[in-house]
């Protein structure tokens, strides 16, 4: 079988099966989820309890298995679901912009900038949303920074330099996190920062969600108006700009949706790599690289993923093992395998 | 007079590559542009294109300046085909050819029916619609180019800008290349093309521009303009020009030097 017919097979198959069963899939995946964890609740409890709490059913399950669903795990399976996708989206984004499938979402220092502002937060023992607050503008500030140094630099091809001096100001706000992990307190500080650093959703509430979903809305309002328009960036400047796309107004637009969309998301939950890098490619081997399905199947495939990655994080140890550990441990290898099977195209 | 170009002055930011280079182009006619490499032809393009900034001088389409347009209003006149190269993604053909259309769409709309009606033309008129289900990155450097002038083709442009399009490709698939620009003469559209191959103008064009260290040499229908002269001058190698028996056209030879 050529590569085309399969090209074309695999696409009449998800035309067949449409968006739904992914969503379906992802539907089950949910409960799944909450039923999971060291208090095991059944699916047919879960359903209950939601029926309960969305619709009003009369439910008889006991109140311990309802705060256990409702008050324990449901605002982190809320997060994975909208960090997870919000990290995917973004992925997906940057890898067509830059050009390079090796891209994920803290290429322009979005995750350094993030971490810094967060562990300055902790140092100065400042409250919880002072400290998402602080990583969230510092991710921001991060990107702008690079921006600013990349527009400074106007001779060369604009998007190495915007990913080299993202590479450069990463590097030295690595060096600021390393100073203040120096001069923070070993017992208290430190171990919270490290924690931090390594990305988990143990401790995020219904309420830091709802305060980054204005952010991460707004920043993906763009991609999905651009999606088309998207695949035409990924051709490079000069090609998109010969072809009538104005880029330079559209790749800081987009720019800094997905970084909006990014700091967000590593505001609360710490910084989670892999999920940005990966998720877009195995995306791309579903559905083709088109943006207008790639976004939406990364978005869903980003959500899923994180959930499982989440649910294993919380099962597999009597002590929870950070997000970032797992994320990196599954996603690593699979890149190799990526690497090492030679799709051409990265497909 | 479709095309317009008058004392252009071109070059990277105030670094100056050409200037006072002036021609023409009417519907319907190929100037094949020939010179050194670094004699400016990619850059005269890119002026050409927008993507650069001129320096000085004036570039009209249909007697209008064109200082000022958007970059949709501009690429729908102006049909860019760079040379095939390896996209990074692997788009189906029909979807790279599709791209063509982004001049002729809002900023955030979508292709619709019509648009891929037009793509599907494009395809059908360089004789590759059975390439249209293809994955890009998959097919040959020959088939890539004839997607790229297809794609340009979608957008319905005027006039093509074709950078290099022969190059890298095999004997026969330079020649299907040369063809299909003829036969999209004919069709009515303009084509600027550059080429490394003083034949290649004799093969397709009506005019040869022969620009060499920024500055025009010479401008004019291949025949006055690709002399053993003009070629020893712009290249610096010895060229015999012959006449090839039984065609209406000469061919170059390089001669090399005997030492």
């Amino acid at each position: 079988m050529t590569a085309a017919a399969a090209a074309r097979r695999r696409g009449r198959a998800l035309s067949l099966a449409g968006w739904g069963l992914p969503v379906l899939a992802l539907c089950a995946l949910i409960v799944v989820a909450l039923g999971t964890g060291r208090y095991g609740v059944p699916a047919g409890d879960v359903f209950a309890v939601l029926g309960a709490k969305l619709f009003g059913w009369p439910s008889t399950v006991e109140a311990t298995v309802r705060t256990v669903v409702l008050q324990v795990r449901l605002p982190r399976v809320v997060a994975a679901l909208v960090v997870g996708a919000a990290l995917a989206g973004a992925g997906a984004t940057y890898q067509g912009l830059f050009r390079n499938p090796l891209v994920s979402p803290d290429i322009l220092g979005v995750s350094a900038g993030a971490s810094l502002g967060a562990v300055l937060g902790i140092f100065l023992s400042l409250p919880v949303a002072a400290i998402q607050g602080l990583a969230f503008a510092g991710g921001l500030a991060a990107v702008a920074a690079v921006y600013a140094v990349g527009a400074a630099v106007r001779r060369h091809d604009p998007v190495l330099t915007l990913v080299l001096a993202g590479v450069a100001i990463g590097a030295v706000l690595g060096a600021a996190i390393s100073l203040i992990k120096v001069l923070a307190d070993p017992y208290n500080q430190l171990p919270a920062i490290t924690y931090w650093l390594l990305g988990s959703l143990a401790s995020v509430t219904l309420g830091d969600v709802g305060a980054i979903l204005p952010a991460m809305g707004l920043g993906l309002v763009p991609l999905v108006l651009l999606r088309w328009r998207m695949n035409l960036m990924s051709l490079g400047e000069e090609e998109a700009r010969a072809l009538g796309v104005e880029t330079r107004v559209l790749r800081p637009l987009l720019v800094a949706a997905a970084t909006l969309v990014t700091a967000a998301a590593v505001s609360v939950t710490g910084v989670i790599g892999w999920v940005g890098l990966l998720v877009p490619h195995v995306a791309r081997l579903l559905v083709g690289p088109d943006f207008r399905r790639l976004l939406p199947a990364s978005l869903l495939l980003g959500a899923g993923y994180l959930l499982a990655v989440d649910c294993v994080a919380r099962t597999l140890a009597p002590v929870e093992v950070p997000l970032g550990i797992l994320t990196a441990l599954m996603g690593a290898p699979f890149f190799l395998w990526l690497l090492a099977s030679g799709r051409r195209g990265w497909a | 007079m479709l095309l317009a170009v008058e004392n252009l002055a071109f070059g990277y930011g105030a670094r100056r590559i050409g200037a006072d280079v002036s021609f023409g182009l009417a519907a319907g006619e190929v100037l094949c542009l020939l010179g050194p490499n670094g004699g400016g032809k990619t850059t005269l393009f890119k002026t050409l294109l927008g993507l650069l900034p001129k320096q000085a001088g004036r570039i009209r389409l249909d007697g209008t300046d064109v200082a000022g347009w958007s970059r949709a209003r501009l690429a729908r006149s102006l049909g860019y085909v760079p040379q095939a190269h390896g996209a990074l993604f692997p788009f189906r053909v029909r979807d790279v050819v599709l791209m063509g259309r982004a001049s002729r769409l809002r900023a955030f709309a979508s292709p619709g029916p019509a648009d891929r009606e037009h793509a599907e033309r494009a395809l059908s008129t360089l004789g590759i619609a059975h390439l249209s289900e293809r994955i890009y990155t998959e097919i040959s450097g020959g088939e890539r180019q004839m997607v790229l002038i297809a794609r340009a083709l979608a957008g319905e442009p005027r006039l093509l800008v074709m950078d290099e399009p022969t190059a890298s490709l095999d004997f026969g698939n330079q020649t299907r290349v040369l063809d299909q620009v003829r036969r999209l003469a004919r069709g009515g559209i303009a084509v600027i093309l550059s080429t490394h191959d003083p034949d290649h103008a004799f093969l397709c064009a009506d005019r040869v521009a022969l620009l060499h260290e920024g500055r025009l040499a010479a401008l004019g229908p291949p025949a006055e303009t690709i002399t053993p002269q003009s070629l020893e001058r712009i290249y610096g190698v010895a060229v015999a020009v012959v006449p090839l028996p039984g065609y209406a056209r000469s061919v170059c030879a390089p001669i090399l030097s005997r030492s």
